[in-house]
Formats: structure tokens, C-alpha cells, sequence
């Protein structure tokens, strides 16, 4: 308890305040990496997670690409290539894997540290702001669902289930559905109020995991109903995938990454804000 | 001064929860807010520790206004919130590594001072535990020595020792006393009047959002109360009864009436004892004692602290 000088950080936190001040968002103090470093810190006991995370895609891969695909020979692509169903179904499974690690971790997780943890409550007492929690957590959803994201798409490459370079992009794409989901989800978290609510969460998930141009191409929905295929945000997710993994590159790509990016964003700045009215009262 | 507010106010959509109060906290002292549950204190403190916007008022920490420089004002805080709000998925010592993280210390400094403050909160030998199966004690401790890691100038305390059995309560003390040594100043809120007088070299009373006096312990009791206090227990269910005898007894001057005792407060215990049993009152039991903060509160607002 020896008087020790450790220096002021307050000079850099103000400067960024002044900085976050002229922009309409949630207060923040550009620390979200120490937000990161501290989930890296608490996930080294329990690491477990990580395997099970990693698991079950892998499992669906195998199940539907050798099982489904031992009776479906080959699926004709949106795209309007011809493809063997395990390489027209691995792409939709990243995507739906990065949706769930990215979804899992931003409600689940942030719920029990909102509601019950208070753990944001003990970070908003020190220079930490709104934002660099929401950017924070959304930034370790992100982190966590790449590295996923990667053994999976090792593990298609490894079975003969990726069939073009682009698929080398398929990476950044899947960190970016993950940002998408991870920002919604966040969002949508700062809304609840019991675990039971978390049914609507699960009520939103399924039918997307299902219907998004997953399983079979949008060919085959009715004509009525493709147009609510195409607004969910992971038929973009999958479309974005396949596009790359298959090959089939144009500028539909850009628009996929265009919903996707504009989701992040809304939800990452919602998130900030519903945390700054909740806890800064 | 560190802390001055002028016509502090915070409302909840109708409800006042601070009404209109002027405070000023001098370097290097430990300040009460004294006050029952619901007095205002803990929303006082929020504002203070810049993570609850004043609805009203001016609020100045170092110099600095919440509203301008909260960051930079929190930087230079210790804040010890009512619930210890710990991180149960980390063990101890990286409660106090993370913590200093947020602080925007290196990793060295955090290190260094952590080993101090592990030390500091009788904590050491636990440093490798995860928090959840610590005592309640030990996890106040924590709490503190955790908003103590950038080295604060000013410690915000809400109910430090509530929900603490005695003796981690007097471990408690012991090492708030160490940092007012120091030359750290303590905000405290209590609604224990024995910690405030312990703890307190000048205090203010709240009640419903306003602050009701202000002073030291030892003058609050001078001023708002007399030196003794005989307190009476009878075997009946109504101590109103009891007024009337009671009443102009030697040496007292004025009488309290509680639902289970009756208070007399009196210049001299002793004498009004004497009294008392001179005049055939006879109560089941007869405590004199010292006046006490609690006798200054129930003397300004009527009501007792803990009910």
C-alpha cells in the first residue's frame, strides 16, 4: 500500500472521449480489447467449450454430407452449377455454425453477466465505457466463431468438400455473419428480462437454420415465399458462403456483404446504447 | 476539496431520489452519509462515482464534471459498490490483473500492485482460488483491494460491511483505517450508526433525499442530543403508558417512546436512575449508556435507522 506512482490514464481516456463526444455514439474509451483479454481470461477455465463449439458442425457435415448425400447424387446451385450435395451443403453449414457460436455467446453469455454477473456494472466504474463493452463482447464472439469457423473449413478442405480458391475468403465472410449475429443477438439480450425469453431467441434460429436456402437452393421454395427466404439474415450468410466456396463469384457477393456489415453495425450500436440506458441510470 | 455538489438532485420518472443537496468532501478525510435504506445515499453515490448522470444541480469531482470527464474522473476513483459485482469466472488475483487492465495500466504495474493489495486484504494464501467459495469477508476485501488498483485519491464505499458478521466487520475497519493513514479519502455510506462513528471525521444525515444535519460524530451528538441516554423496558404492551411517569424525572429532558423501550435522555444516567426508582417506577429492565448517531437520527427524523 506504499504510495506508488502508476501514472495517469485518464489523459489518453479523456482524449478519446472528447474524440467519441462529436460522434453520436455511446460513450466509450477505446479499451474494448481489455473487454476481450478478460473473456480470453475466463474462457482458459473452461476450454472445454471450445471442442463442443467446434464439434457439432463437423458432426452435421458428415451426417448430411455422406448420409443425405449418399441418396441426393447432386443439387443444382442457384448459381447454376452442378455440385454433389456435401459440397453444395458444407458452405451453409459454416454459415449456420457461425450464426450459432456468434448467437450462443452474445445472449447466453451476456444475459448471465448482464442480469446476474453484474459484471458490466463493475466495468462501467472504471474508464470503460458503453461501447467498449458492446465492441468488446461482440469482438470475442467474433474471435471465438473464426476460430471455429477455421477448423471447420480445414476439416471440409480435408475432405474433398471445397472445390475453389475463393473459399480461402470464406474465412472473413464467416467472421462477418458472426458479426451480424453477434451485434443482433447483443442486442436483442439487452431487452430481456427472464430466461424464458430465451424461446424467442430459439424461435428465430430454428426456422432460419432450416429455411435459409440451407438444405436445398432457393430454387425449390415456392415462388410465393422467396422473398421472405431472401430477407432473413442468414440466407445472405449462406448465399455469401456458397458463392465463395462453389466459386461462383459476382456482384450479388457484394450485396450479401453489404446486408451483413449494415446488421453488425446496427446491432453494435444498439447494444452500446440499450448498455448505457440500462446500467448508466 | 475533491467533491463539491450544489442543489445535487436525481429523480427517478417521479420519484426524488436526492433532493436538492450540497455536499463537500475535503482531501484526506473520510465522509459518511448516514441515512436508512432508501435515504438517497446510494444514488448520491452513483452520481458520484460518475456512472449515474445528476438530474439536477452541479456535481464537481476534482475539479471536473461527470457529465464532461466521467473517464477521466473514474480513473482517479475507487468505487466499492454495495454487492461486491466480482468476476466468479476468474480466480482472485486475475480479478485484480483485469481489473487493472481496464484501468489502462500496463501489465508490470498491475502485477506489482496486485501482490501488494493481495497482501493489503489478507488475501495472499486464496490469490490461486476462484471467488466464488470465499467468505462473505473475504470477498468485501477483494472488493476493495480490486478498487484499489489504479491507486485512487478518493474510495467510494457504499455499505461496506452490510450483511458482514462482527468480527470480518472489524477486519474491515482495520483496513479502511490503514487507508485513511494513508491519505486516501473515504466516502462511506452506512446505515450503521456505530461504523459511522467509527469510521467518520465528519458525516451528514439524510433522510428522504435531504440532508437533515451535518458535522462530526462527536458534535452532531453535542448538538441534536444529550450526553446519556436511560433506556426502559416494561412488562406491558403499550410503553405510551409509561410516558406520564416517566416525565420530568431529575436531570432528563425530553423522553422517546419506541414501540418496546422509552428512551430518556439525560444530562446525568445516574442520577436519573436514581430518580426514577425514588418516584416507584419500576421497569422489567434499565440500561444506561452514551449517546449514540442513532439518537441524533431518531431525534431529527423521528424514525430509527434499522427497523
Amino acid at each position: 500500500m506504499s504510495g506508488l506512482d502508476l501514472g495517469a490514464p485518464a489523459s489518453r481516456a479523456t482524449g478519446v472521449s472528447r474524440f467519441s463526444r462529436a460522434l453520436p455514439l455511446p460513450a466509450g474509451a477505446g479499451m474494448a480489447r481489455w473487454v476481450i483479454a478478460r473473456n480470453a481470461m475466463a474462457f482458459r477455465h473452461g476450454w472445454v467449450a471450445l471442442v463442443t463449439g467446434f464439434a457439432e458442425p463437423v458432426f452435421y457435415l458428415f451426417s448430411l454430407g455422406i448420409g443425405i448425400g449418399a441418396l441426393v447424387h447432386s443439387v443444382r446451385t442457384d448459381g447454376g452449377s452442378e455440385v454433389p450435395y456435401a459440397v453444395f451443403v458444407a458452405p451453409a453449414l459454416l454459415a449456420s455454425s457461425a450464426m450459432n457460436g456468434a448467437v450462443m455467446d452474445s445472449t447466453f453469455n451476456v444475459f448471465f453477466k448482464l442480469r446476474y454477473a453484474k459484471l458490466y456494472d463493475s466495468m462501467l466504474a472504471t474508464p470503460l465505457g458503453p461501447r467498449d463493452i458492446a465492441v468488446g463482447e461482440i469482438g470475442w464472439a467474433l474471435l471465438r466463431g473464426a476460430l471455429y469457423s477455421a477448423a471447420f473449413l480445414a476439416v471440409a478442405a480435408l475432405a474433398g468438400m471445397v472445390t475453389s480458391w475463393w473459399a480461402l475468403l470464406a474465412l472473413p465472410a464467416a467472421v462477418l455473419i458472426g458479426l451480424a449475429f453477434a451485434a443482433i443477438g447483443m442486442w436483442a439480450t439487452t431487452f430481456m428480462t427472464s430466461w424464458q425469453h430465451f424461446d424467442y431467441i430459439t424461435l428465430a434460429i430454428q426456422p432460419m437454420f432450416l429455411f435459409s436456402a440451407t438444405f436445398f437452393p432457393l430454387s425449390t421454395y415456392p415462388e410465393g415465399i422467396r422473398w421472405l427466404v431472401q430477407a432473413t439474415p442468414l440466407y445472405h450468410g449462406v448465399a455469401l458462403e456458397r458463392g465463395l466456396m462453389l466459386g461462383e463469384v459476382g456482384w450479388a457477393l457484394a450485396g450479401h456483404t453489404a446486408y451483413l456489415v449494415v446488421l453488425g453495425v446496427i446491432g453494435a450500436l444498439g447494444a452500446a446504447r440499450r448498455i448505457e440506458r440500462l446500467l448508466l441510470t | 476539496m475533491l467533491v463539491s455538489a450544489r442543489g445535487l438532485t436525481k429523480t427517478f420518472g417521479d420519484f426524488v431520489a436526492v433532493d436538492g443537496i450540497d455536499v463537500e468532501v475535503r482531501r484526506g478525510e473520510a465522509f459518511g452519509f448516514l441515512g436508512p435504506n432508501g435515504a438517497g445515499k446510494s444514488s448520491t453515490m452513483r452520481m458520484i462515482g460518475c456512472v449515474s448522470p445528476a438530474t439536477g444541480g452541479e456535481l464537481r469531482i476534482f475539479g471536473q464534471d461527470p457529465a464532461v470527464d466521467g473517464p477521466a474522473i473514474r480513473a482517479r476513483l475507487g468505487s466499492c459498490p454495495q454487492a461486491d459485482m466480482l468476476d466468479e469466472e476468474l480466480t482472485v488475483q486475475e480479478n485484480l490483473w483485469i481489473y487493472g487492465r481496464y484501468f489502462g495500466l500496463t501489465k508490470a504495474q498491475t502485477r506489482k500492485r496486485a501482490t501488494e493489495l493481495l497482501d493489503f486484504a489478507q488475501l495472499t494464501d486464496r490469490r490461486g482460488d476462484k471467488v466464488e467459495p470465499l467468505s462473505g469477508g473475504m470477498k468485501r476485501r477483494l472488493t476493495i483491494a480490486r478498487s484499489l488498483i489504479n491507486n485512487p485519491e478518493l474510495l467510494l464505499l457504499d455499505e461496506p460491511t452490510t450483511g458482514l458478521d462482527p468480527q470480518a466487520r472489524h477486519i474491515l475497519w482495520d483496513r479502511l483505517f490503514r487507508l485513511k493513514r494513508q491519505g486516501v479519502t473515504l466516502i462511506i455510506t452506512t446505515h450503521y450508526m456505530d461504523e459511522a462513528e467509527q469510521l467518520c471525521d465528519r458525516l451528514v444525515v439524510m433522510d428522504h433525499g435531504r440532508i437533515v444535519a451535518e458535522g462530526s460524530p462527536r458534535d452532531l451528538i453535542t448538538r441534536y442530543s444529550t450526553r446519556e441516554v436511560v433506556e426502559l423496558r416494561f412488562d406491558s404492551d403499550d410503553h405510551a403508558d409509561h410516558i406520564d411517569a416517566v416525565t420530568g424525572v431529575a436531570a432528563a429532558s425530553r423522553v422517546e417512546l419506541l414501540p418496546d423501550r422509552l428512551l430518556v435522555y439525560t444530562d446525568d444516567g445516574d442520577a436519573t436512575s436514581a430518580d426514577l426508582h425514588a418516584r416507584g417506577v419500576i421497569p422489567l429492565s434499565t440500561l444506561v449508556r452514551r449517546s449514540t448517531l442513532e439518537d441524533v437520527f431518531l431525534h431529527l427524523t423521528g424514525r430509527t435507522l434499522v427497523d
